[in-house]
């Protein structure tokens, strides 16, 4: 790309991210100065090699995961577990608390920090049970009129025989559909990787939203790699071709706001990206208040049905 | 643990019934192509299912001269401008000249024994009959043309999963089309999905397994991740039946396997419990 186009392209996504109504952390002091130095950098450093930092960082071993927020973001959490067939799912989890006052269901991957916790919680890829538990929980709040949030945060849903037989691609798909359904304001943050269908489960909702550093993608890069290159060490090559960072993410209409993260990361400063994030979430909640149920969802499926590009 | 997802087939090869040598993959048996078409594609032997293709089944499926064709002039574009080995606008323009289609889905009105239906056709010889915006697209027109007529909706579903090349906007097709069902069924009317080999990834984990009756053609992989990429990540030894249409009936994922040459009465009898409109 010669450089002149490049740079009025980085001019654009800068005007549009700064006219974002979402940037909700980003009205914190200093904040936008510090996302404008990072988007900055931006003009200094080759695409793909942003690209690839997001996906390592995404990934980072320190990052703040879904219960890191939980803590940081809410009060009175009170996890429920299971899915009310046959088992209770560690790689998601669901419960209530308050949020800035009110009451929310929060759904979202988990991934663990150490070996145990690690094979325990499947590396945050849910079996089916562990989206019927999230089904059951978002029902739950519709039922009860609770805002649901819910965080994203998977390589992708678990490919094992017993997923299979227990009907993992028809879970995905319903527990879209029940989303799709919802008459209470769901938001969604893609908190790390935003893996294919085992993401896009619980993140049909009226405001998605992205942290800096997150991925989300239709595939990883490495399992693109095998596939166009039959290399997985062709990874970095495969996320330059199909852009799973956020700036792309939010140029295409997929996501509605970038999260600030704290300057190198979220896991630099876990407080700080937290604090970024609850208040991203609270003015995408606030926006969403006072509409009524069924325009919430007939505008839900119509933002989601908007989503593609053709001649 | 990373490449695990399952969502996409590139498809480059179109999947039709091998000219050559002619023997049935299953019982090696040998075949003319008068006849195995003459068979709906089915091997006479032991009744494999060979792929079939969106315009043959359509014209089998409907009554003779019913078929209105709609958004057939949809085409993909290149958002990403998306490059591997080969451009993406390249596979495009190959796929197109290879099997006449715009893309990998074919949708239109007709009737089924006089019983006035839309459907919905997926070809798995265009990319794999992955789904990119086209797809998605079409689909989600599909269902607003049977809610606007009044009419159920039967679609049949053969693909590799998301079109890959088409990045997050084609993961973005899984919600699309749910959110298009659902003001479908609001309408009130119903949708069948017939499950042909293979219905994988991002299709079944999207409009595939939202039908209010699921069907599946014998011998039909239906898996969200592929059989490989199972084995890969679990190291699990994996049953015969992995995924298939046989094993997903025993487990309670659809309601019935039907044999092709019965495909068109089965759906011609749904239609009658539906009321749909003659």
């Amino acid at each position: 790309m010669p450089p002149s186009e490049h740079e009025l392209r980085l001019r654009q996504r800068l005007g549009r991210l700064r006219s974002m109504p979402l940037l909700g952390g980003a009205k914190l002091s200093g904040d936008l100065q510090r996302l404008e130095r990072q988007l900055d950098r931006l003009q200094q450093e080759a695409t793909d090699e942003e690209i690839w930092r997001s996906v390592q960082l995404a990934r980072h071993d320190s990052r703040p995961y879904t219960l890191d927020y939980v803590e940081r973001i809410l009060d009175d959490w009170f996890e429920l577990h299971g899915d009310r067939f046959n088992a209770d799912d560690g790689a998601m989890v669901a419960g209530l608390g308050k949020l800035d006052g009110r009451t929310v269901a929060l759904v979202g991957q988990q991934k663990g920090r150490d070996i145990k916790e690690r094979a325990e919680r499947r590396f945050g890829m849910p079996n089916p049970e562990g989206y019927r538990k999230a089904i059951r929980v978002m029902q739950l709040a519709n039922r009860h009129g609770f805002p649901v949030v819910s965080l994203v945060d998977t390589p992708g849903a678990y490919p094992g025989v017993a997923a299979e037989q227990h009907g993992q691609g028809g879970t995905i798909a319903e527990s879209q559909a029940v989303m799709a359904r919802l008459t209470v304001p769901a938001v969604a943050c893609v908190i790390g990787e935003g893996g294919s269908g085992g993401a896009i489960a619980i993140a049909l909702a009226d405001r998605v939203l992205m942290q800096e550093n997150a991925i989300y993608s239709v595939i990883s890069p490495e399992g693109c790699a095998m596939i166009l290159w039959r290399d997985a060490g062709e990874a970095k090559k495969a996320a330059a071709a199909f852009k799973p960072d956020a700036i792309h993410c939010l140029e295409l209409g997929v996501v509605d706001g970038i999260v600030p993260e704290p300057e190198g990361g979220a896991h630099t400063d876990p407080d700080a990206a937290a604090t970024l994030l609850k208040a991203s979430i609270v003015d995408a909640l606030d926006e969403l208040d006072g509409v009524p149920g069924d325009e919430l969802r007939r505008r839900r499926r119509a933002k989601f049905r908007a989503l593609g590009v053709f001649a | 643990m990373s490449n695990i997802d399952v969502s996409v087939e590139t498809g480059d090869k179109p999947a039709p019934p091998p000219k050559h040598p002619n023997t049935c993959p299953s019982c090696h048996s040998h075949y003319r192509d008068d006849e195995l078409e003459a068979a709906l594609w089915v091997c006479a032997h032991c009744g494999h299912h060979f792929p079939m293709r969106s315009r043959a089944r359509i014209d089998w499926l409907l009554d003779d001269g019913t078929f209105l064709e709609e958004a057939a002039d949809l085409h993909s574009e290149d958002p990403l401008n998306f490059f591997d080995l080969r451009p993406y606008t390249e596979r495009l323009a190959e796929a197109e000249l290879s099997t006449g289609l715009s893309d990998a889905m074919v949708i239109g009105q007709g009737s089924i024994d006089g019983r006035q239906c839309e459907l919905a056709v997926m070809d798995f010889s265009f990319m794999g009959g992955s789904m990119g915006s086209v797809v998605g697209e079409k689909f989600s027109r599909a269902c607003d043309s049977a809610a606007e007529r009044g009419t159920p909706l039967i679609s049949v579903t053969s693909s590799g999963g998301a079109r890959m090349q088409e990045g997050i906007l084609a993961l973005m097709q899984l919600p699309k089309t749910i959110a298009a069902v659902e003001d479908l069924k609001d309408s009130g009317q119903a949708f069948i999905n017939v499950m042909a080999h293979p219905t994988t990834g991002g299709v079944l984990a999207s409009f595939a397994t939202l039908g209010d009756v699921l069907l599946a053609e014998p011998g039909a992989l239906m898996s969200f991740a592929g059989p490989r990429v199972v084995q890969q990540i679990t190291r699990e030894k994996l049953p015969d039946d992995f995924g298939l249409a046989e094993q997903n009936l025993r487990f309670g994922n659809i309601d019935a396997i039907v044999p092709r040459p019965e495909l068109r009465g089965r759906l011609a009898q749904l239609l009658r419990l539906f009321d749909a409109p003659v």
